[in-house]
C-alpha cells in the first residue's frame, strides 16, 4: 500500500499541520482546538504502533525526504547519503512510543487542566510542535537535522513553561533559566556538528559513523556532545533548570517534558553507542555516564526530600531516576568492548536502563498529573497547606498510591522491574554502585511516604470542604497509566524480550543501524 | 598563517560568550552572550566551507574551471541564524515579561526560585 510507505513522515507530518492549523481553528471555535490537538496525536499514536509492529518484525526502516522512492537512500552511485533521511530502529521506534504515547495523554488532561479562555489555541499549538520536536528527535538520522528539532523543542518548551507568565513573575524566571540553557546546549551541539562536517563532509549519522576514526578532533566533539547532552536531559551537575522548569510549567506539559528530556538522553546514547560505539575508550567514557548517574540519583534524591512544593519535589526525583538509566547504560557502555562481561551482565544492565526511560515517563507522568489534579482542585502546590485530600478525591489518592509504589520500585509496579534488572546486573559489575542504588530506592519510599502523609492523610480540612473528584477526562488519562503501570509491572518480560531487548541490540551492533542506510557495507 | 585568523575569531568570539554567560547579572548581557556565541558557531560554519579563491556556489553562473566554496555550511548557517533570530526574541521578550513582574532585570534581585 503507498500510505504505509510514508508512515514515518506522517508521524510528524500531522500534528504539524495541526500545530499551525490550531490558531486558525481558535479563531472560529475555541473549544474544539484541544479536540484538534488530541486527534492529531492520536493519529500520531497509531501510526507510531504500526511503524513499531513493522520495525520490530521486519527490521528497521529508512524514508529519505525528497526522493523518487522514500527508501532510496543512494540514488545513482553515491557514496554516501545527501538527503534527510529518517532512520528508524528498534532504539528510535522505543523512544517514539514512549512520545507518542506521553503526549497524546498529556492533549487529554489539557482538555480540562487548562483555562479555556487565555490563548488556548497558541497552548495547544506549542504542545503541537513541542511533540512534533520530539518525534523529529527520536526518528531522525541525520545530525544537523537532529539540531534543528532540538531547538524547536527549547523553544516549544520554553513558551510552554512561561504559559502562566502573564500572571505572575515565577514561570518566565524559570523559563529564562530553561532557555540559556537549552540554546547553550544547541548551538554547542551545532559547534560539534561543524567539527564532524569539516572533518569527515558529511551529516548523515550513519555515514559518520562507518568513517569516524576518534582522533583529537572527534574527542573534542565527544568532550562537547555528552556533557551538553546529559545538560538537557537534567542529569546532576547540570541539572539547576530541572526543579524550576518542572514545577513552574502546567502539570500536562511537565509529563511531557519529562519525555523531551528523555529524548535528549536518547540522543546521548545514540552518539555514543551508534556514533562513536567500541572505537571510544569505552571504560573511561562508561565510567563518566555512570559517575554523572550516581551524582544525579544521591543529589537528586536528598535534594527532592527536604522540598516543600510538591511538584518541585517530584521534580529532584525526576533527576534522580535519570541517574538509574545513565547507571543502567553507562555499565553497558563500559563493559562494551569485553566479550566475557557483554553477555553476562552488561546487556541485562542496558536493558534495565532502556526499561526504566519507559517506565519512568509513566510512573513520572501519572505523579506530575496527579500533582496537577491537587493543584487543580486546591489552588496550592504548598504540601504544609494540603491535607485530608483522600476524603474527597478517592481517585486521585488511588493513581498517587500506584505512581509512589512504582517510583520507590515496590513489587507488583513496573518500577520494581527495571530496577532489580539494573540492581543485579549492576552488583556483578561493581557492588558499591548498586548499593547505593538501593539507598536511593528507599530515600525515594520515604519521600513520598511524606507527601501521602501530608496531602492525603488526617482529618478533612475546612478549607477544602467543598473540593470535589477531578473532571473525568483527567481521571481518564491517570487511569490508562496506571493500568500501565500495573501490566508493565505484571508483565515485565514480555515487553523486556519483544521490545526493550531489539532496541539495546540495536544500539549495541552499530552496523544494524548503519547498515540500513549505507547498504550493508 | 592568516588562513588560521577566522578560527581565533570563533574562538574568541565563543569565549566571550561563555564569559559572559557566566560571570555577568543583566538579562540583556546574558541575550548578548547568547548572540555572541551564535555568531562564533555561524563564522566557524562558513570557514569550514571556505576555499581559496572560491566563488558563490550557483552551479549555472560559475565560470568554468574556477572552484566553488562549499553551498551545505552556508545552507546550515542560514538555518542556525533564523534559528538565532527567534532564539533572541524569546529571549529577549522574556527578559521584558521579568522586568515587568519583579521591576529589575538584575540576576540577584529577580530570583524567587530556590532550593
Amino acid at each position: 500500500m503507498k500510505l504505509m510507505d510514508h508512515i514515518p513522515a506522517l508521524i510528524i507530518a500531522v500534528p504539524l499541520l495541526a500545530a499551525f492549523l490550531s490558531p486558525v481553528v481558535g479563531k472560529i471555535n475555541k473549544k474544539v482546538v484541544g479536540i484538534l490537538a488530541a486527534l492529531a496525536l492520536g493519529f500520531s499514536l497509531i501510526f507510531t504502533i504500526i511503524l513499531a509492529v513493522k520495525i520490530l518484525s521486519v527490521g528497521p526502516q529508512v524514508y529519505v525526504f525528497g526522493a523518487k522512492s522514500p527508501s532510496l537512500t543512494l540514488p545513482s552511485g553515491l557514496k554516501f547519503p545527501i538527503r534527510i533521511i529518517f532512520q528508524i530502529d528498534a532504539m528510535g521506534i522505543f523512544m517514539g512510543l514512549i512520545t507518542a504515547l506521553v503526549s497524546f495523554l498529556g492533549a487529554v488532561y489539557s482538555l480540562a487542566f487548562i483555562d479555556k479562555n487565555n490563548g488556548i489555541d497558541k497552548y495547544y499549538s506549542l504542545l503541537l510542535l513541542l511533540a512534533v520536536s520530539m518525534f523529529g528527535m527520536e526518528l531522525t538520522g541525520d545530525i544537523f537535522n537532529f539540531f534543528v528539532f532540538l531547538e524547536i523543542a527549547s523553544m516549544a518548551s520554553v513558551s510552554l513553561i512561561c504559559y502562566k507568565g502573564t500572571e505572575r513573575g515565577e514561570p518566565v524566571e524559570a523559563g529564562f533559566k530553561y532557555m540559556v540553557v537549552s540554546s547553550i546546549s544547541a548551538l554547542m551541539v551545532l559547534f560539534a556538528i561543524g567539527i564532524f562536517y569539516g572533518e569527515y563532509d558529511v551529516l548523515n549519522m550513519a555515514a559518520l559513523a562507518s568513517v569516524i576514526k576518534y582522533s583529537q578532533l572527534d574527542k573534542i566533539a565527544l568532550g562537547i556532545l555528552v556533557p551538553v547532552l546529559a545538560m538537557k536531559a537534567g542529569a546532576v551537575p547540570m541539572h539547576m533548570w530541572t526543579p524550576d522548569a518542572y514545577s513552574e510549567a502546567p502539570a500536562p506539559i511537565t509529563m511531557i517534558l519529562v519525555a523531551a528530556s528523555q529524548a535528549s538522553l536518547y540522543a546521548l546514547f545514540r552518539v555514543v553507542f551508534s556514533l562513536y560505539n567500541i572505537t571510544l575508550n569505552t571504560l573511561v567514557v562508561g565510567w563518566i555516564i555512570i559517575i554523572f548517574g550516581l551524582l544525579s540519583m544521591f543529589i537528586g534524591v536528598t535534594m527532592a526530600i527536604i522540598q516543600k512544593d510538591i511538584k518541585r519535589l517530584m521534580a529532584y526525583h525526576a533527576i534522580s531516576q535519570t541517574g538509574y538509566m545513565l547507571l543502567g547504560v553507562g555499565v553497558g557502555l563500559a563493559v562494551l568492548a569485553n566479550p566475557i562481561a557483554l553477555p553476562e551482565y552488561g546487556i541485562t544492565a542496558m536493558e534495565g536502563g532502556i526499561f526504566h526511560i519507559m517506565n519512568h515517563a509513566l510512573y513520572k507522568g501519572l505523579l506530575f498529573l496527579t500533582a496537577g489534579a491537587l493543584f487543580y482542585r486546591t489552588g496550592t502546590r504548598d504540601l504544609d497547606k494540603m491535607g485530608g485530600l483522600a476524603h474527597s478525591m478517592k481517585y486521585t489518592t488511588i493513581f498517587f498510591i500506584i505512581g509512589a509504589a512504582a517510583i520507590a520500585g515496590l513489587p507488583p509496579f513496573n518500577g520494581f522491574a527495571s530496577k532489580l534488572l539494573i540492581y543485579e546486573s549492576v552488583y556483578r559489575f561493581n557492588p558499591l554502585l548498586s548499593i547505593i542504588a538501593m539507598v536511593v530506592s528507599i530515600l525515594t519510599l520515604a519521600s513520598f511516604v511524606k507527601v501521602f502523609h501530608s496531602a492525603f492523610l488526617g482529618p478533612q480540612l475546612p478549607q477544602f470542604k467543598e473540593v470535589k473528584e477531578v473532571p473525568q477526562s483527567m481521571v481518564l488519562t491517570m487511569a490508562v497509566l496506571s493500568c500501565l503501570i500495573i501490566f508493565f509491572g505484571l508483565f515485565p518480560d514480555l515487553i523486556v524480550k519483544n521490545l526493550v531487548h531489539p532496541a539495546v541490540m540495536s544500539l549495541i551492533e552499530q552496523f544494524k543501524y548503519t547498515g540500513i542506510v549505507l547498504g550493508g557495507r | 598563517m592568516i588562513g588560521n585568523f577566522p578560527y581565533v575569531t570563533v574562538a574568541v568570539s565563543i569565549g566571550c560568550g561563555l564569559y559572559i554567560l557566566m560571570f555577568q547579572k543583566n538579562l540583556i548581557k546574558l541575550a548578548i552572550g547568547i548572540n555572541l556565541i551564535e555568531s562564533g558557531i555561524n563564522l566557524f560554519l562558513i570557514t569550514l566551507g571556505y576555499r581559496k579563491g572560491g566563488v558563490a556556489p550557483i552551479y549555472t553562473q560559475a565560470p568554468a574551471g574556477k572552484a566553488m566554496v562549499l553551498p551545505t555550511p552556508q545552507a546550515l548557517t542560514l538555518t542556525s541564524i533564523v534559528i538565532g533570530v527567534a532564539t533572541s526574541a524569546l529571549v529577549l521578550s522574556m527578559a521584558m515579561m521579568i522586568y515587568k513582574h519583579y521591576g529589575t532585570i538584575e540576576v540577584d534581585k529577580a530570583r524567587r526560585l530556590r532550593g
